[in-house]
């Protein structure tokens, strides 16, 4: 045995384990594709992965280790589908058999991109929310089961089990692997792109101390979609949203911990690319004359960057437009905190108060609500909601911050 | 692929017989058929009659229980159904969404159980 061997496997470890986290997505993508077995590709692609450890620890790296494994699965999910079917029969297996013996499985390192098919399959409205976030991650960011776990708090086997059950619905339900036509994009593109933007907020609550900056996984996201269907508004505007939103990951927390309000942040430790990449983003969307919920957002983030006195009145104006496509009560309560910077705490609480029996859950709520009384010098109820926000608080930097302005308030009753 | 569109519904929110509603959901019902049977996707289709006329039983310990009324006591009760074979589930939620009930009740979607996997 040369000494060399022994590198060589750690180098393919190395190789494969890089292919699989970049190349994951599109690979799936491809495979399923051909195979229309979710669980199929995945197990076989797995197989795959194994056997390049071994194989390329031997012989050395292929030219194109993305075309190695896609043709190696392709060949280990055959083998599969010829076991099964000797005892099943099944016509899908038998037609894929027929169809593998008249011509050889693509051994092209070309592999065509079938992302966006996945991505509407793992965003359909069919699954459950927590599952098209987690099929997501798992499918086109290349996570590992343990880590989209760790995305949700919970434990391994209770995410592989989500996971299954997920693909389960897809074979059994038959949900299509396709891009929706026209009649259809507009609801199901706004699946997606919700799946998206809930993957940037989990990464935005996470911190990006967790293994997987999921803030980058969601703009990575947003951009694939961008280049597999050029010309949406609304993917646009989605990546607008993301981009200024993340350009102020690195001012909104303090140096002692605590949350910083957009009006106290330091603008300095703003990136200045990431929120010139926004702008720009949301210029082009804007530039194509077909609003949506995502360039509303993306509008409002931009007003909120925007230097000198921010443009409350245009705020206000823009969350009014969001409702009549999105009418929550979260929606509403923007609105209200938007009219009481425009107009004034008084017309604003009023709005606010409106919410109390929707929103008495919503941090948020009590956390503005406070905010106003303690303006109109209602000092004694400003303290009760501040004590009612900093209950609901889920970050320890909210908390912080909350506490801090009760302080504030505190002392100045006194 | 059979899926069966189950279609629930409460009973005191549907239209009631004799107003301009009812007779625009009668109509519905009337031209989603003539579509099913036109698109070549109709398999089946049932309406039945009110939960006031259901009987549930049961065995128990080899005795028969029989009880007035349906098996779940919800608002939405299940109130006929259509079975439509098409490719996949976008095309039956299609169908599922041009069923007038789907304005008031509810239409649970669900495939069909294969038994033949030669067919």
């Amino acid at each position: 045995m040369s000494d060399s061997a022994a590198p060589a496997a750690l180098a393919a470890i190395r190789v494969v384990e890089s292919v699989m986290r970049e190349d994951r997505g599109r690979l799936m993508a491809a495979l399923i594709a051909q195979l229309r077995d979710f669980q199929l590709a995945e197990d076989a692609l797995q197989e795959a992965a194994i056997a390049a450890i071994t194989h390329w620890g031997k012989t050395g790296l292929p030219a194109s280790p993305q075309g190695w494994l896609r043709t190696t699965a392709m060949r280990k999910a055959i083998d599969r589908v010829r076991q099964r079917s000797r005892a099943t029969r099944n016509v899908a297996d038998l037609a894929l058999l027929a169809e593998d013996e008249a011509a050889e499985p693509a051994c092209s390192d070309v592999i065509p991109d079938e992302r966006l098919r996945l991505i509407f399959t793992c965003c359909h409205p069919a699954l459950e929310e927590k599952s098209r976030v987690a099929l997501t991650l798992r499918s086109l960011c290349g996570l590992s089961t343990a880590e989209v776990a760790a995305v949700f708090l919970d434990a391994e086997p209770t995410m592989g089990q989500r996971l299954s059950r997920a693909k389960s619905k897809i074979a059994a339900a038959k949900i299509p692997y396709v891009v929706p036509e026209a009649e259809d994009w507009s609801a199901r593109l706004s699946s997606v792109l919700t799946v998206i933007y809930l993957i940037f907020t989990r990464g935005y609550s996470l911190g990006p101390s967790s293994r997987r900056d999921l803030c980058d996984e969601a703009i990575f996201l947003a951009r694939l979609l961008i280049v597999l269907r050029e010309g949406d508004a609304e993917i646009e505007g989605c990546l607008a949203l993301l981009l200024l939103t993340h350009a102020r990951a690195e001012a909104r927390v303090g140096a002692d911990g605590a949350t910083v309000p957009l009006r106290e942040q330091d603008r300095r430790r703003w990136s200045a690319p990431l929120l010139a990449e926004g702008l720009a983003m949301l210029h082009r969307a804007l530039a194509r004359r077909s609003p949506g919920a995502f360039q509303l957002k993306a509008a409002i983030a931009a007003l909120h960057s925007a230097e000198g006195s921010t443009d409350w009145p245009q705020i206000a104006a823009l969350y009014a437009k969001l409702y009549e496509l999105e009418p929550s009560p979260i929606v509403r309560l923007s609105h209200a905190v938007a009219t009481a910077e425009a107009r004034g705490a008084e017309s604003g609480l009023a709005l606010i108060d409106a919410l109390a029996t929707e929103l008495d859950e919503y941090q948020p709520f009590h956390a503005s609500r406070a905010e106003y009384l303690g303006r109109l010098g209602h000092a004694a109820e400003s303290l009760a909601a501040f004590e009612r926000a900093i209950e609901l608080a889920e970050s320890v930097a909210d908390r912080l911050y909350l506490e801090r302005r009760r302080a504030t308030l505190a002392a100045t009753v006194a | 692929m059979n899926y069966m569109l189950l279609i629930y519904g409460d009973p005191s929110k549907e239209p009631s017989y004799g107003t301009p509603e009812f007779d625009e959901m009668m109509k519905g019902y009337f031209e989603l058929n003539e579509k099913m049977k036109a698109d070549g996707v109709l398999r089946g289709g049932e309406g039945l009659k009110g939960v006031e006329t259901a009987t549930s039983l049961r065995m128990r310990s080899g005795k028969v229980e029989t009880m007035d009324g349906p098996f779940a006591e919800t608002r939405e009760h299940l109130g006929g159904y259509y079975i439509v074979n098409v490719s996949d589930l976008d095309a039956a939620l299609r169908y599922a969404a041009m069923i007038p009930a789907a304005k008031y009740g509810t239409i649970e979607v669900r495939p069909l159980m294969d038994y033949n996997p030669m067919s």
